[in-house]
């Protein structure tokens, strides 16, 4: 009787393996369930910061009148169309290419040489830091010139949203099952058609997602605007000159001492956040609610 | 019931031999545009890191190796070295990561597996939302919000519970401002931790039920299905958020701006105002007129900050690449 059977002994270990899978499985629901609270918490404490400081600013002023010195009861109008403007310029040039550029790493190129070096370099300029696009842009576009322009603004912002489009459209493109484009092939369409009409329009949603990603990634953009359109606090619609942006002109005015600049600053805060969740938010419910 | 008839009816020569002829000459001028698409997208890397070492060449010719260790930034005596701001960014963009990967791992495992459908898809919007706000509203919310509760807070109650410990009191050391590593780092975290989460979380969702449910049929725990079966099926997805998250955070420039306290000095404190790459060139930018020394450092810190993307990328491409071969071999 000094021995337990081989059974008991079995039937124990399994009760303390039980137990140990149970507390392993409870400590990281535990931990998922406070992961998410924490994210969750600090997207509203940032909404919530924004909407106490940035409501009591919003009026028809601000989006009436142009920037002006403290104290002149100014507006951001000129921000937010200068902002408009060089992130329209920006996703009309990024986007494209970065279309043509996914659709050659997931159709041409695949598993090239060349493919695979675009797909590294993409995804570098993917993180590549903003400010050095900025940097790049001002030595050969502002440098050279003399002066500083919406376009050069508008080009940096290119340059940030072509990646998020290669990405997105090559991802896109690779879930296309083969068996479509068979049937396309089979019915005699020429490759490019096949892709253009068939895979691409398949997929729409997701490389539309894409785009609206791109477009609310440049359009809350100031590292890059920094040095290539530097702000303007006047009403311009010429992108040959420095145009103001809405990120810049809240960089300026939250870095003042003016109460009413840092009131706008604020306001303009608001005004950023809630058009790229606005994008966003359409996007996600206009591809129905995405993949959940 | 004309349908059929249509299907059936035979395309005409003339139909098919412009068809014929139009791919000829449309497919290959289509492989053409886009490859030239992205070669294009090489030449302007080449371009981005040709710029900088041009135009950074001056202040590495002028300093020789001696400003990658140079912890100086002295406009009056034209005297700049990189140590500084390069240690600012790898040890704010190092803490963000250590805040950032549990953090998003939990949320990614919560929304994959624990939440309810309805519930996780109003969640995942939110965090979703949170990847989408702009860095400088990260930088006024840190500047307003966090700033005020790490001075008034967190520093001294760190300073009061580690003060007298041997090594830990020189992390916690130094003027409670509130600005510095720690606040850059939880900025950075807060910022990267909902794209790391998307992409876990995609990754996650992407893997095919079947496998899942065969785990869980054998009787696994959520968390072991997560360990042994989702972790190691997303491992290449994993990596890539990761390093997408780390990507962002070492080039993150307004939010750090805000928070960072701008001192060209290497301190180990955690509450150590300091500048990274980004910040400094942010911040010094102004004050650099083309063709000066400062121009030149600023923008030869910003090859090394290329320099650094590129290793890390290429890097977290080798690990995963190792990572594949392994899981392979199980």
């Amino acid at each position: 009787m000094s021995t337990t059977s081989p059974s008991l002994m079995r039937a124990d270990r399994s009760r303390a393996l039980l137990v140990r899978r149970q507390v392993a499985d409870r400590l990281a629901t535990g931990f998922g369930w406070v992961a998410m609270a924490v994210v969750v918490w600090m997207l509203g404490s940032i909404l919530w910061t924004l909407l106490r400081n940035g409501l009591p600013g919003l009026s028809v002023h601000l989006f009436t009148r142009s920037m002006a010195p403290p104290g002149q009861d100014g507006g951001l109008a000129n921000a937010i169309v200068g902002d408009i403007l060089q992130t329209g310029l920006g996703v009309l040039l990024g986007a494209p290419a970065g279309l043509l550029t996914g659709i050659f790493l997931a159709e041409y190129g695949a598993d090239s040489k060349l493919a695979r070096m675009v797909r590294f370099v993409s995804d570098m300029l993917l993180s590549a830091p903003s400010i050095l696009i900025g940097l790049f842009i001002y030595m050969i576009m502002v440098a050279p010139f003399g002066h500083f322009s919406g376009f050069s603004g508008g080009v940096a912002l290119a340059i940030l949203a072509m990646p998020i489009v290669v990405r997105t459209t090559e991802d896109m493109l690779r879930l296309v099952p083969v068996s479509m484009r068979e049937a396309g092939i089979a019915l005699g369409a020429p490759k490019w058609r096949v892709i253009l009409f068939i895979c691409l329009r398949a997929v729409r949603g997701g490389v539309m997602t894409g785009i609206l990603l791109a477009v609310a990634r440049v359009a809350g953009e100031t590292a890059p605007l920094l040095f290539t359109s530097l702000g303007n606090s006047e009403w311009s619609l010429d992108m040959s000159r420095p145009m103001a942006s809405l990120p810049v002109a809240i960089y300026q005015y939250a870095g003042s001492a003016y109460q009413d600049w840092m009131e706008q600053a604020w306001s303009g805060a608001l005004l950023v956040t809630v058009g790229v969740l606005v994008i966003n938010i359409v996007v996600r419910v206009g591809t129905r609610g995405g993949r959940t | 019931m004309d349908i059929p008839a249509r299907q059936n009816a035979p395309v005409s020569p003339d139909q098919a031999g412009t068809a014929r002829s139009g791919r000829r000459t449309a497919d290959p001028a289509f492989r053409l545009l886009v490859t030239i698409t992205g070669v294009a997208v090489l030449v302007v890397l080449g371009a981005i890191i040709a710029v900088m070492v041009n135009g950074g060449w001056h202040a590495f010719a002028t300093f020789g190796p001696g400003f990658l260790v140079s912890d100086a930034w002295n406009p009056v005596t034209q005297h700049f070295g990189a140590a500084a701001p390069v240690f600012g960014t790898v040890v704010s963009s190092a803490l963000a990561l250590l805040l950032a990967v549990p953090l998003a791992f939990g949320t990614a495992f919560w929304l994959t597996a624990l939440a309810p459908p309805t519930v996780a898809s109003v969640i995942g919007m939110a965090v979703q939302l949170l990847a989408a706000v702009p860095s400088i509203i990260f930088g006024m919310w840190g500047f307003f919000v966090v700033v005020p509760v790490i001075a008034h807070y967190v520093q001294p109650f760190l300073h009061h519970t580690f003060g007298h410990v041997p090594v830990l009191s020189v992390l916690v050391a130094g003027a409670p401002f509130g600005t510095g590593l720690l606040t850059a780092g939880f900025i950075l975290a807060v910022m990267i931790t909902p794209s790391i989460t998307a992409v876990m979380r995609d990754v996650f969702a992407s893997m095919p039920a079947v496998l899942r449910e065969s785990a869980y049929g054998l009787g696994a725990t959520r968390w072991e299905v997560m360990r042994n079966v989702v972790l190691p099926w997303s491992r290449e997805g994993l990596v890539g958020g990761i390093v997408l998250g780390m990507g962002r955070a070492m080039g993150e420039t307004m939010a750090v701006t805000f928070v960072i306290g701008d001192s060209n000095h290497i301190g180990w404190s955690l509450f150590a105002p300091a500048n990274t790459i980004a910040s400094l060139i942010a911040l010094e930018f102004p004050e650099s007129p083309a063709g000066s020394l400062k121009l030149a450092s600023l923008l030869a810190l910003g090859a090394i900050l290329m320099a650094i993307s590129f290793v890390t990328l290429w890097f977290s491409r080798w690990l995963l690449s190792r990572g594949e071969n392994t899981g392979r071999r199980v």
